[in-house]
């Protein structure tokens, strides 16, 4: 709805519905998303918020029986065309999931996945990104002594500093996150927040959220949704202080949701 | 109290599968018990009685077997006697009734003899007849001085005829049955030099065939040399019987013998039970041989059933679009495992043996013919039909595993650049091996139990060679074995001697769940392993 920043968008979501099934889930959504922006997207459970993240990077793929209509640019280029590739798709488009979900392997081993998958052997430039993306997600200074112990040993805001490190590890240019921090505790999602801000001079970043403060702490944008509708999209500051749709107003203050 | 019921309605329900889990505790406590005690009796010295009824003056000798009712009497018992001394008395067994015996002593001096054939011989020693007419009493000083050394002697004489006969006129064989094959196929072509050729061959098969009656010679010589000496015994009905010393494995005076020495006896006869061959048409010896076999079938089957059931299960549940015919694909494999395991055999015997052994055999050994290699049973054939009879649980239990892997897992990966197969290869894969190996050990405890199939595809009563030896290519997957499930009818049923081959089938039955559960134990503990490898967190 709101396309005053066009100029700069690196993702456009043009008329996008969504179904599982019979069942739809979106409704004819349009949106652009700044770049090196921080997007949150808010809403009350099953609003669709999660089906929309995960159909930017194309993750409902998995889903048997989904189906969508309209398109979503990713730099001008529609991401459900054919001809796209959507394995380096996924590696220009990185995710980070609600609940952290490194493999059972090494911390090391973790971040480097996507470079492994990638076909990289030069144990130089694995080294590099171990460190600097461990650098980039705030974990270095934790666990470069122990690079080769198992992820598992990891507590759940460092475990999932490692997925933001693996995320970034693939140098992506825009970065999903799913409820990043809805199962870490009060310190940790502080952690998490706090990188946001040093990531979003980098990367753009989408986030969904339930918690409206934490939207309202880290985003430069925010679209609320409901029912599988773009209710409003607007600067953040803009949304909290002067929404223009009743729904919006009543959802931040708290009288639904 | 009077509505204490309702208060803990269900409470009979916890009784009810309480009692159930008993029930079969029960019965699998009383299985495994009964063969346990009833196998390890077999190695047990057990003390010689001598019987004196009262009906006659000569008294009997035997080891007590069992005691029962006799038929239609509830206060009268019978028992069953084990007489020995198979070669003079006909039968190895007599049924005594207890109220005719008069009198029942345990004399020091009785003597059990294990021999090579014939099973044991009871009775008394009365003297060693050696070379030169020298005759020792059972009485003079150095009879049992002189009687092992001169077992010692002699247990070294069959050792070397073992080894000519086993291993060295085995490896001549082979060479003259290699060289055999050249010359056919020599034969066959037509050239000019070929008469050349076939002489050399010739020349060679008349040199080993030298060497052969060579060593044949030696080893008839070492068996005349190992029955010079006699020893003679008196069995209880007086009669004298000289037994040459090659034929005795070992003697021991079970009514002299104190705990210690009797519990060594049990660990000889147990390692003798382990790791011998059999002999008597399997009722004595050991059962090395089946031991190993149904060992090396098991893992081969193993080896073979694992790779084919993931793949199977992995195109099943992460590639194939799931519908109907999915669905059916699935409810065949699943009803696969109903199938009777005979008909497997059939169908191993059918189109392993016949149809792939024989192709192979037209390609590869026709220079053997009319002597099949491939197309008659063996090993491979064993181990492949077995693998197809597992295949279901192993598929099943794959694609549960693989299932069981959380989405998280799966889209971390997909998140991170990786394609559909590096994600199942580098994430689920691993993730699911626990699970599939739970399947592999279900799938080994039914494989190594089967009998049925594998008497169609490959087992022998009596296999003349272990098919991992150490005669070129080492292992020989187109070789006849023997198997512990095999070994088990084949000594219950098909024995001349029934009653002498029950405690061997107790003890074969109880080598044979030990097996099964040390393969179990070992796949655990590969699983455990691997669980913790893998385990915990996310997965």
């Amino acid at each position: 709805m709101d396309q005053e920043h066009s100029k700069s968008s690196i993702v456009e979501i043009k008329n996008f519905s969504f179904f599982y099934g019979e069942s739809q889930t979106l409704y004819d959504i349009n949106l652009s998303i700044q770049e090196k922006c921080v997007t949150a997207l808010i809403g009350p459970s099953g609003c669709g918020k999660s089906t929309l993240i995960r159909s930017i990077n194309r993750m409902n793929d998995l889903v048997e029986e989904a189906r969508h209509q309209g398109e979503i640019l990713f730099q001008g280029d529609n991401i459900y065309h054919p001809n796209m590739e959507v394995i380096s798709l996924r590696k220009r488009i990185g995710m980070v999931f609600q609940k952290y979900n490194p493999f059972p392997k090494s911390i090391y081993e973790n971040v480097i996945f996507g470079l492994r998958v990638a076909g990289i052997r030069d144990s130089k430039i694995l080294e590099e990104t171990v460190e600097k993306s461990l650098k980039g997600a705030a974990l270095w200074d934790e666990v470069k002594d122990r690079l080769h112990e198992s992820a598992f040993s990891l507590s759940g805001g460092q475990m999932q500093r490692l997925c933001i490190a693996r995320a970034i590890a693939n140098e992506p240019e825009v970065i999903l996150m799913d409820e990043p921090c809805s199962a870490l505790d009060p310190i940790a999602t502080a952690k998490v927040e706090d990188l946001l801000h040093e990531l979003s001079k980098k990367y753009t970043i989408v986030i969904v959220t339930h918690n409206m403060q934490q939207a309202g702490r880290v985003s430069n944008y925010t679209a609320f949704l409901f029912m599988g509708k773009l209710i409003e999209f607007g600067s953040t500051s803009d949304l909290f202080t002067t929404p223009r749709e009743k729904k919006t107003e009543e959802y931040i203050t708290g009288r639904f949701g | 109290m009077k509505f204490s019921l309702r208060k803990t309605y269900g409470e009979p329900f916890v009784w009810l599968t309480a009692t159930g889990l008993a029930l079969g505790l029960i019965m699998v406590v009383g299985l495994v018990g009964l063969i346990m005690v009833k196998g390890m009796e077999s190695f047990w010295p057990k003390r010689v009685l001598e019987i004196v009824l009262k009906n006659s003056e000569q008294p009997l000798l035997g080891q007590i077997v069992l005691k029962r009712d006799q038929s239609g009497f509830k206060d009268k018992k019978e028992w069953q006697i084990f007489l020995g001394n198979r070669d003079r008395l006909g039968e190895g067994f007599r049924f005594i009734q207890e109220d005719k015996i008069s009198r029942l002593s345990q004399p020091l001096d009785i003597v059990v003899i294990e021999r090579r054939e014939y099973g044991p011989a009871l009775g008394r020693f009365l003297k060693l007849e050696l070379a030169q007419n020298r005759v020792l009493k059972v009485g003079d000083q150095d009879f049992y001085k002189t009687l092992n050394q001169e077992l010692d002697i002699v247990s070294n004489q069959w050792d070397e005829i073992r080894d000519l006969e086993k291993n060295q006129i085995g490896d001549i064989n082979a060479k003259i049955q290699k060289l055999i094959e050249k010359k056919k196929g020599l034969e066959r072509k037509k050239y000019s030099s070929i008469s050349k050729k076939i002489k050399v061959i010739d020349d060679k098969i008349h040199k080993l065939n030298e060497t052969y009656n060579a060593l044949a010679a030696t080893a008839s010589n070492l068996r005349q040399l190992s029955s010079q000496n006699k020893l003679v015994y008196q069995i209880f009905n007086g009669e004298e019987v000289g037994l040459a010393l090659g034929q005795i494995i070992s003697y021991y005076r079970p009514n002299q013998m104190g705990l210690f020495s009797r519990t060594f006896k049990f660990c000889t006869h147990l390692f003798n039970f382990l790791l011998t061959e059999p002999r008597e048409a399997n009722t004595e010896g050991g059962i090395f041989p089946a031991l190993f076999g149904t060992m090396i079938m098991t893992i081969l089957m193993s080896a073979m059933v694992t790779p084919f059931g993931v793949i199977a299960a992995i195109y099943l549940r992460e590639y194939a679009k799931q519908g109907f015919f999915v669905r059916l694909v699935r409810i065949s494999v699943n009803n696969l495992a109903g199938v009777p395991s005979v008909i497997f055999g059939v169908f191993g015997l059918g189109f392993f043996v016949y149809f792939l052994g024989g192709s192979l055999d037209q390609l590869f050994f026709s220079n053997r013919f009319p002597t099949p290699t491939f197309g008659t049973g063996g090993l491979l054939w064993a181990s492949l039909t077995l693998a197809l009879l597992t295949l279901p649980v192993v598929i099943v239990a794959s694609e549960e595993a693989l299932a069981a892997v959380p989405r998280g897992a799966r889209e971390a990966a997909l998140a991170c650049g990786a394609s559909k197969w590096q994600m199942i290869q580098r994430i689920v894969l691993p993730a699911a091996l626990p699970g599939v190996l739970t399947g592999l050990i279900l799938a080994m405890a039914r494989g190594a139990g089967e009998v049925a199939p594998l008497m169609l595809v490959g087992v022998v009563k009596l296999a003349p060679t272990l098919p991992l030896n150490m005669t070129y290519p080492f292992i020989h997957l187109d070789q006849k074995f023997m198997h512990l499930g095999f070994h088990i009818y084949d000594l219950g049923f098909q024995s001349p001697d029934s009653d002498a081959a029950k405690p061997m089938i107790y003890a074969t039955a109880l080598l044979m769940i030990i097996l099964v559960l040390a393969l179990n134990l070992g796949a655990i503990a590969i699983r455990e392993h691997l669980r913790r490898k893998y385990g915990s967190g996310a997965f």
